[in-house]
């Protein structure tokens, strides 16, 4: 199949499709809508079930019910909306159930506004909800890699039956660009009947199943929180994923920068390599588990002056590069959060003010 | 020696934590007799709610979800999409459906899912103490209306079955209790009936119970079935509200 011009937000929603998931329980929020658009005529085509729910609220523990009867599931909203979900988020994660959340980032806080933003990167990687947990969380910078992270993250909910977040922002789900989709075949899980309620009748052996997050026993409730924890380092050991950019060249200053930031850099380290001043960039593509290791190791190579982290947000990122770091090198921050995205000109002004020998 | 009486096979072989006098044992008993007489049992998904009834599933011996509060209602429209030939009910008290579920039940109900609620209506939050619920009949004293419920300053108590009988999609609205047995009888044919016609892919449809709570009402199991009959009946009044079509 050739490549197609298609919105981000509707290539989402196709992709899930692709992916083989075929249950998608939503609620309208700009700028993300138009996923629900597209698969309200979509759905019906394919045999599957579209349902605009009454809330966010009500949506996130739709997608509790059908995940838990071991169903492929998903939904797409927006920064206000994922904040009414993170309750039914904290419950899908401690019931250990395989969701697909995609969260077009908008500004905030509050109402804030309908133009992109990276500003729930806290919310996404730190929590959102309630209790230790955490999602995996991917962040697309392309129409292209939206499409591809989608397609995988059903995979990876389900090898760790824990929720996953794709973290893009208005720019990806409003931006038209070339797509194609793979007709690779992601195949379904297998061992659901040990856990989902799908009825015991489907099932071989003849036990019940629960699907629940309540342990009153402190040393049960202890037993789980550790059994989570160990699914979450195993995260840290066998998913990270990142990207480099001209890291192999004799830089000055290393950027940390995702999503639609991160192309603007890409544009602002090719300027400035046009200059003589080389800079590198390391492109998380995922915000949990995050590439401490890579952004410690590039950090460290001689030559390297400052480690700047670029964000669509006042400074949430750049906590996870300073811990990476670890005081080897200054880290900085630069960012926006009305809704403009730094120009590339910008983005040089502010490497070259963070950088002494030039 | 012929055994007349025994535990129906969808009743896990247990006691439960719930008081004296208090009716979920009741009421679990109907439900459990009700599915294994339709035979769905290796098809049937519960959902239990927050509340007293938080271990339901602990009783029973077939597929359970647990529900944040209020929130079963979206869960068993989120089975029941995906899973129609799946046999699914709520189980919800009146702080849980009333409140704090209100939105998920309205928009349940008038979606018309095709799923069953049975609504425990004891006019208190039991589990975390007897706090006033939007079912607290006025002047009654709970440990958040000390003085009584003032309706001046909380309007009047909620009825459950007669608000969502007004809304045109549901199947079936009914209200029942188990205070005695000439009620038990009446109450099991309901709960059947509303999960026939479940079966049968009719709407949605809710079976409320005016129920008690000794222990949060402070008095004894035969008083507390006394102050519901003289108290919560001629407010929640017994019945049919709605029908299918």
């Amino acid at each position: 199949m050739g490549k197609i011009l298609m919105k981000g937000n509707e290539a989402i929603g196709e992709a899930a499709i692709r992916a083989g998931c075929l249950n998608y329980f939503a609620y309208p929020i700009t700028p993300q809508s138009e996923v629900a658009e597209y698969l309200s005529r979509r759905m019906p085509e394919v045999g599957g079930v579209f349902l605009q729910g009454e809330s966010e609220v009500a949506v996130g523990y739709m997608l509790f019910g059908a995940a838990g009867c071991g169903e492929r599931v998903f939904t797409t909203s927006s920064s206000p909306g994922i904040s009414l979900m993170s309750e039914a988020i904290s419950y899908i994660s401690a019931a250990e159930l395989p969701v697909v959340f995609v969260n077009i980032v908008r500004g905030g806080p509050g109402l804030g506004g309908i133009l992109p933003s990276q500003a729930d990167y806290f919310q996404a990687t730190k929590g959102g909800g309630h209790g230790d947990y955490h999602l995996l969380v991917m962040a697309p910078a392309s129409v292209q890699e939206a499409v591809e992270m989608v397609m995988a993250a059903f995979p990876l909910a389900e090898k760790y039956r824990n929720p996953v977040m794709i973290l893009g922002d208005g720019l990806i789900g409003q931006m038209m660009e070339p797509v194609e989709f793979s007709d690779r075949l992601i195949s379904k899980p297998t061992n659901k009947d040990d856990w989902a309620t799908n009825g015991m009748d489907t099932r071989k052996r003849n036990a019940r199943n629960l699907v629940k997050s309540l342990f009153l026993d402190a040393v049960q409730l202890e037993e789980h929180n550790l059994a989570l924890k160990a699914k979450y380092d195993r995260m840290k050991q066998e998913e990270v994923r990142y990207e480099t950019y001209n890291i192999d060249s004799d830089f000055q200053a290393l950027i940390v920068s995702y999503g639609t930031m991160s192309r603007v850099c890409k544009t602002a380290i090719d300027n400035m390599k046009a200059e003589g001043f080389e800079t590198a960039m390391i492109r998380p593509q995922t915000l949990f588990p995050f590439p401490v290791q890579p952004i410690r190791q590039a950090a460290s190579k001689d030559g390297c002056e400052a480690v700047i982290s670029f964000e669509l947000s006042m400074g949430q990122m750049v906590e996870d590069v300073e811990r990476s770091v670890q005081g080897k090198r200054p880290v900085y921050w630069h960012g926006k959060a009305g809704g403009e995205i730094p120009t590339p000109e910008e983005v040089v002004d502010a490497v070259k003010s963070f950088v002494k020998t030039k | 020696m012929a055994k007349t009486y025994r535990k129906p096979e969808a009743l896990a072989d247990q006691p439960t934590h719930y008081c004296p006098g208090c009716t979920h044992g009741v009421i679990h008993r109907l439900l459990a007799e009700v599915i294994d007489e339709l035979g769905i049992r290796g098809r049937t998904v519960g959902i239990a709610p927050v509340g007293c009834a938080v271990l339901a599933y602990n009783y029973f011996t077939f597929d359970f979800q647990e529900a944040a509060h209020g929130r079963a209602p979206a869960m068993a429209t989120g089975i029941k999409r995906v899973r129609p030939d799946l046999m699914v009910f709520t189980y919800q008290g009146d702080g849980d459906l009333a409140s704090i579920g209100m939105a998920e039940i309205i928009h349940a109900a008038n979606r018309g899912e095709k799923f069953t609620t049975i609504f425990v209506n004891n006019t208190v939050y039991g589990m975390t103490g007897g706090q006033m619920a939007p079912t607290t009949l006025p002047g009654q004293r709970t440990t958040t209306s000390p003085g009584g419920r003032n309706v001046q300053d909380v309007g009047m108590p909620v009825k459950i079955a007669e608000l969502l009988s007004a809304l045109q999609t549901p199947a079936y609205i009914t209200r029942q209790t188990v205070l005695k047995p000439k009620y038990i009888v009446r109450a099991k044919k309901a709960i059947k009936k509303a999960f026939q016609y479940q079966m049968d892919g009719r709407c949605f449809s809710l079976v409320e119970f005016v129920s008690t709570c000794p222990t949060n009402w402070g008095k004894t199991p035969v008083e507390a079935i006394q102050w519901a009959e003289e108290n919560m009946l001629p407010y929640y009044p017994l019945g049919e509200f709605k029908l299918p079509d």
